[in-house]
């Protein structure tokens, strides 16, 4: 066994599931295009041959109905993994997303828990317009009931999964696809990541960057060309709900100064959710007011030259960093 | 009917149990001790029982918002479900739910909800757990005619069929959806046929005739069993009571809009009534048996609503218990 193994960040969520299902006879998979590459990249690879169709279950377009069954399965004391291969088209199953699995518990009185995965995967860019590209977690952070996970890497995607599968609660596992080439020393053994844990990914003390999933490789970027200026700290949330308030406290109360970067639109977002606890936890260590690095309030569009200003990527970091630091 | 007279009358008993216990809802909700919505299951109880008489304990069944009666049948606790409606820490759902979600996991009553077709596809849900696990459990997804509508339904029932999973899909036709009569949400074609078209066996049936849904169902649920559903079943029935409440009396204003002469009707096909009718026709002194069931259930009754009043709603220092897990 390599301690070394690079691994990629798709491959490594195929590992996680496929180490789920062979420990535990409950774990299923089921959702649009689980047979297809073309829909979900690699992190199926190899499932039916090994499991086959019972376990392994493509569906038709139905996400409503499909997305109940897996939260019904779940009821019923499996543990079900439901794939949206695009997140946009998971608003069909808003009902069992929301309306069931959020509230059994809850609703129930503690009487069946609803140990379900939704794992919903965005696809931004490629001048896919605006119903293939939408990153939808703040919509599902709001709701009680639910926890939302965002890994930004290989190492984090395997062992998150992991954790979302084993959670008794339901999980949303946001999953970028930017990050599917993206490597990392990923070990072969099972592991999990806790949820409700951030990660901090590099220490410093002139500001803190809190970010989750895809941007963290542009916040790595923006702090490598900043490196020889200013000392920043950069926070990987991992878990988006419930946010792990203690480590971006402790920062922020060290640093005093703050950009959260949110690749979701700027209003009502997890960006905004951020500066609200950073006024209600850290107001009195704060220098300055907090900046915002988001997606302006605007659907997505299609040409590449109007794409190249919706996302926003490590030159806008720096930016910002700049406006508080220069 | 071929069935000894044992059986049939356990089936009263368990309408009676039902009925008795609905009625007595009646007065708390008018008088405000109850204020959750309430949707009684009077009249409809034939459907419940019969089916339920059929399941064995770890079998599963989903319901809806008018689920009292699939509780109590599928074994629930009557203490529990009243405690639950008067919203008391001691209810089935320690008082977080009402009566609009009842469960008991450990008698296979997985849950009901009020979105409407909403825990349809739960149930189906279920019955995949069920084929993936093989442990040869029927599921029965008991929904109203208004989930007609709503399209979790067609997804369902397709899905359902093409993995053949062993869920009996049991449609309670009552000829209204809240408000609407039948005739003003779907065209004029039976139900059935929504489930035909996905090639499903399917099959309407009178809902006022426990030994009919008893009878039909015991073969449709072994289809199931042998992996060789799904089923749909059409009961025609009718609610004695309001869509919500006992009288769809909103804030003094009477909603209930459907015809005296119709009402009546009805309640000369009333599906205790025709049991009751037939067992006099066929046994001698069968009487004194029925008064019989009926005090032991009154008792019951009695029981159920004094632990209710008696028992406390829960702490408020104990809001978000239940969250998570």
């Amino acid at each position: 066994m390599s301690l070394n193994r690079k691994l990629k960040y798709s491959l490594a969520i195929n590992e996680a599931i496929n180490q789920a299902m062979e420990k535990d006879e409950s774990v299923f998979l089921i959702g649009q295009g689980v047979e297809s590459p073309w829909y979900v990249g690699n992190t199926c690879l190899g499932l039916i041959e090994k499991y086959g169709r019972e376990r392994v279950i493509d569906t038709p377009v139905s996400e409503n109905a499909i997305t109940g069954a897996a939260v019904g399965a779940a009821i019923a004391g499996m543990k079900p993994i439901i794939v949206h291969p695009r997140f946009d088209f998971l608003l069909y199953a808003c009902d069992p997303i929301i309306n069931e699995a959020a509230n059994w518990n809850y609703m129930n009185g503690g009487r069946l828990s609803v140990p379900v995965v939704f794992w919903p995967i965005i696809n931004r860019g490629g001048e896919q317009a605006a119903q293939h590209s939408q990153a939808l977690q703040a919509i599902f952070a709001h709701i009680p009931g639910l926890k939302i996970l965002a890994p930004s890497n290989a190492y984090d995607a395997k062992g998150l999964m992991i954790s979302s599968i084993f959670d008794p609660n339901p999980v949303i596992f946001v999953d970028d696809r930017w990050l599917y080439n993206t490597e990392e020393i990923v070990p072969e053994n099972f592991y999990d990541v806790p949820i409700g844990k951030a990660n901090i990914i590099s220490e410093g003390t002139d500001l803190t960057l809190i970010s989750y999933s895809f941007m963290i490789t542009q916040c790595k970027k923006a702090i490598e060309e900043l490196k020889n200026r200013y000392s920043i700290e950069l926070i990987d949330l991992r878990t988006i709900k419930p946010i792990d308030i203690e480590t971006i406290k402790k920062s922020v109360n060290k640093t005093g100064k703050v950009v959260v970067v949110d690749a979701t639109w700027k209003s009502f977002g997890v960006s905004s959710e951020i500066v609200a606890l950073i006024n209600d936890y850290c107001f009195s260590s704060l220098k300055t007011s907090v900046k915002r690095v988001t997606l302006p309030d605007c659907p997505a569009p299609a040409a590449s030259t109007l794409e190249e200003v919706y996302y926003p990527d490590y030159k806008n970091i720096i930016n910002t960093i700049n406006e508080i630091l220069l | 009917m071929k069935y000894p007279k044992d059986l049939q009358l356990s089936l009263l008993k368990e309408m009676i149990r039902i009925r008795f216990c609905e009625e007595r809802f009646v007065d708390p909700i008018i008088n405000g001790e109850i204020k959750c919505p309430v949707h009684l299951y009077s009249g409809q109880e034939a459907i419940a029982v019969g089916i339920c008489k059929n399941l064995n304990k770890t079998d599963y069944v989903f319901g809806c918002h008018r689920s009292h009666g699939h509780f109590l049948a599928k074994g629930g606790s009557m203490k529990e479900l009243v405690s639950e409606v008067f919203c008391r820490e001691n209810g089935c759902s320690h008082g977080r739910g009402g009566s609009m979600h009842l469960i008991d996991p450990e008698n296979g009553f997985l849950g009901s909800a009020p979105i409407v077709g909403g825990t349809i596809s739960l149930a189906l849900g279920a019955a995949l757990a069920s084929k993936i696990r093989n442990d040869k459990r029927v599921v029965i997804s008991f929904f109203g005619d208004g989930a007609t509508g709503e399209g979790t339904l067609m997804e369902s029932l397709n899905f359902a069929a093409i993995k053949k999973l062993p869920i009996v899909f049991v449609c309670e036709n009552n000829f209204y959806s809240t408000h609407m009569p039948i005739k003003s949400i779907r065209v004029d074609a039976p139900i059935i046929h929504l489930a035909q078209a996905f090639n499903i066996e399917s099959v309407q049936i009178d809902g006022n005739n426990v030994l009919e849904v008893y009878e039909l169902t015991k073969r449709l649920i072994e289809i199931c069993r042998n992996d060789e559903g799904p089923v749909f079943i059409e009961t025609l029935t009718y609610r004695q009571r309001g869509h919500v409440g006992p009288d769809d009396n909103i804030q003094g204003q009477h909603t209930d809009i459907r015809p005296k002469e119709e009402i009546k009707n009805w309640i000369e096909k009333d599906p205790i009534m025709v049991l009751k009718k037939y067992l006099s026709e066929t046994y001698i002194d069968i009487d004194s048996e029925i008064i019989k069931i009926e005090n032991e259930v009154s008792k019951e009754v009695d029981e159920a609503f004094n632990y209710a009043i008696n028992s406390n709603k829960p702490k408020q220092e104990e809001l978000l218990r239940y969250v998570f897990k």
